[in-house]
């Protein structure tokens, strides 16, 4: 059975200039162990799928569809009931470690504070387990650092902080969104190697979101290429990357640079991605996609099956037209 | 393409005064040496690629080249003549062959100017006696250039996406016609589609007007791309300079080493498989660097004399330089 499951999900915000609708449709599943990669450049709706789905959108947001986690409904609960899950079992990591820790308190009370709120263990009983915590996550001298203060550790060890502090009630899934960019890319690597190790140990699920496809390729089992609030594409990263279905995962693909390849001129996607205020009809790629045929423009593209192996994209195009 | 150099820069230092947290008024400020002795040498047309962590100083370095910062010591020879001997005003005239382009683009854009007075101002301050159709057809051409359409020029930079203000830095950059463009991260705040658009048309542009450049950019696989040569910075110090193909086939610094397997490959079964070397720990403060090698404290080769000696940096053949006494 997959451990979440979305189906049809919606995200709008009603905003003074009228609704935005930033997911249009998302449906996708997680079986346990395995790490989710949901990439796509800013303004693609990632974020806001996984907020929409733990009620974390913004007041003016609203979030339809359905969210079952392990096989209950969880979109839309109260505050008080999603308060609950989210920290016991499913639990979050952002992008900038500064702004999520509290700087006035130490590590030591933010991160026993979470276990004595939400597991009842004595303060004591806390202290040691947050301290074996930061041990697990590879911080040197925990026993000392714990006492100290988020601005006294350098960006990878915050990160570090982070990742201890939201795996503290052994959650069954950890979003990470964008844990990564603003750092260094050697503490990147330590980082990821981090979270794909912890995720072996702990045998939980992770959704990671990213922009950066070299990080998907690293250490995803399995990705989700959104464009304009839309899935593009889905299925195994080894066959998405090896046989890319759809026109934009394709002009993902080949605008990055590689480092093991030297090609003279980088293959671009023209234009500029979708202002989501007044999104395109259709498909919302067709206006900068080369192989837009009539109905593109007029009809969204259904999710549908590329062959067995759970790869699905979405588009009107036959795969073989686009290569 | 020629092969004249145009740019010299000669054991370059940089250093800021920094009071820490906790000093008296009358402690006297502790040193911060942000560049520390680079040298390297530019040809017209080529491009030059600095790479580093953040704090590395890749961004001093820029910033003193054109006198953006004080340099505390060594030269920068312009077409034989050391920029930093001179005074502000005999400087100016030099400021038009050498331009820059920043990492934030909307930043670098005056909210309250429109787009063809930002593109004009460089115009307008170093040719004030330009007639003003003149400066409205270089502008239009400029414009041309980059790829945005010249009715564009009486919008303001709000309305412009990011790719698009990075184009209009660029415009800005490029309408006095300069030798050498400094580009600092002019794409890590950009989309990865975007990206790509950026890269070729600088790309472009440096071929068809022969410039040089010096791209900086943490973004490896970028500057890989872009790049003739690669220098690679640690704490303000060069640990390696090769060509840029030599830098990724063999690297001989064992930071190099650990920076090129830490970039991540977009190919599953290649980054799936491969041999991470990671260093361990975080980068030393810059104020108190650690003595000797600079790169001792993280790397895995480190043997006593890395603590005693800083290691000179040496050529070991064929436009490769590196820092380092265990070198392969």
């Amino acid at each position: 059975m997959s451990l979440i499951e979305v189906k049809n999900l919606k995200v709008e915000f009603e905003t003074a200039d009228g609704i935005v609708s930033a997911v249009n449709n998302v449906n996708f599943s997680i079986d346990e162990g395995k790490i989710l990669a949901i990439v796509g450049e800013s303004g693609s709706g990632k974020s806001q799928t996984v907020f929409g789905m733990t009620g974390l959108l913004d007041h003016n947001g609203r979030a339809t569809g359905s969210v079952k986690f392990e096989g209950e409904e969880i979109l839309n609960l109260s505050n008080q009931k999603l308060n609950q899950i989210r920290a016991e079992k499913i639990s979050m990591i952002f992008q900038d470690p500064m702004t999520s820790l509290n700087p006035y308190v130490r590590v030591s009370e933010q991160m026993t504070e979470v276990l004595i709120y939400h597991k009842n263990v004595s303060k004591s009983d806390a202290l040691k387990q947050s301290i074996s915590m930061l041990d697990a996550v590879r911080i040197p001298d925990a026993n000392n650092r714990i006492r100290m203060y988020p601005h006294e550790f350098s960006g990878g060890m915050r990160q570090r902080v982070m990742i201890a502090m939201s795996l503290l009630c052994r959650p069954k899934l950890l979003i990470a969104d964008e844990p990564t960019t603003a750092l260094d890319v050697t503490v990147q690597a330590q980082i990821m190697k981090l979270l794909t190790d912890l995720q072996k140990d702990f045998g939980m699920s992770i959704i990671l979101i990213t922009h950066d496809l070299g990080v998907v390729a690293g250490s995803s089992d399995d990705m989700l290429v959104m464009y304009g609030g839309e899935i593009m594409e889905i299925g195994k990263t080894e066959n998405i990357f090896s046989t890319p279905t759809h026109p934009y995962t394709q002009g993902l693909m080949s605008a990055v640079p590689r480092l093991d390849d030297s090609e003279e001129r980088l293959i671009t996607i023209p234009g500029n991605p979708p202002n989501m205020m007044k999104a395109p009809e259709g498909c919302p790629f067709s206006p900068r996609c080369n192989f837009a045929i009539d109905t593109c423009s007029s009809k969204s593209a259904a999710l549908l099956k590329v062959n067995d192996n759970d790869h699905l994209r979405a588009c009107h195009v036959a795969k073989e037209l686009i290569s | 393409m020629s092969n004249q150099t145009i740019l010299e820069v000669k054991n370059l230092k940089v250093s800021f005064d920094v009071a820490s947290e906790g000093d008296m008024p009358w402690t006297k400020a502790k040193k911060l040496q942000a560049v520390n002795n680079i040298s390297f040498s530019l040809n017209a047309g080529e491009t030059l690629g600095v790479v580093g962590e953040s704090g590395c100083g890749k961004s001093t370095l820029a910033r003193a080249i054109v006198k953006m910062v004080p340099a505390e010591s060594g030269e920068v020879v312009w077409l034989g003549q050391d920029l930093l001997e001179l005074s502000n005003s005999e400087t100016r005239p030099y400021r038009k062959q050498i331009q820059m382009i920043f990492q934030d683009p909307l930043a670098s854009l005056n909210p309250r100017m429109n787009i063809g007075e930002i593109i004009a101002e460089p115009l307008r301050t170093h040719y004030p006696k330009t007639p003003e159709s003149d400066v409205q057809a270089r502008v239009s051409d400029v414009m041309d250039k980059v790829g945005l359409h010249d009715n564009l020029m009486n919008r303001y930079p709000h309305e412009f996406s990011g790719g698009q203000c990075q184009r209009i830095g660029i415009a800005r950059a490029l309408i006095l016609k300069p030798k050498l463009v400094i580009c600092d991260e002019p794409v890590s705040a950009l989309d990865v589609s975007i990206q790509a658009q950026v890269v070729n048309l600088l790309m472009d542009l440096q071929e068809e007007m022969d410039l040089a450049l010096i791209f900086i950019a943490h973004d490896l696989s970028v500057v890989k791309h872009i790049s003739t040569k690669i220098m690679v910075l640690y704490l303000g110090n060069m640990v390696e300079l090769a060509n840029s193909d030599d830098i990724y086939k063999s690297p001989s610094h064992p930071y190099t080493q650990a920076l090129i397997s830490a970039v991540p490959i977009p190919d599953p079964s290649v980054e799936k498989n491969k041999d991470l070397i990671l260093i361990e720990g975080d980068l030393p403060s810059p104020i108190n660097p650690p003595s000797g090698c600079v790169f001792r404290t993280r790397c895995q080769k480190a043997q006593e004399v890395c603590a005693n000696e800083m290691p000179e940096f040496k050529s070991k053949g064929q436009d490769h330089s590196v820092a380092c006494h265990f070198h392969d």
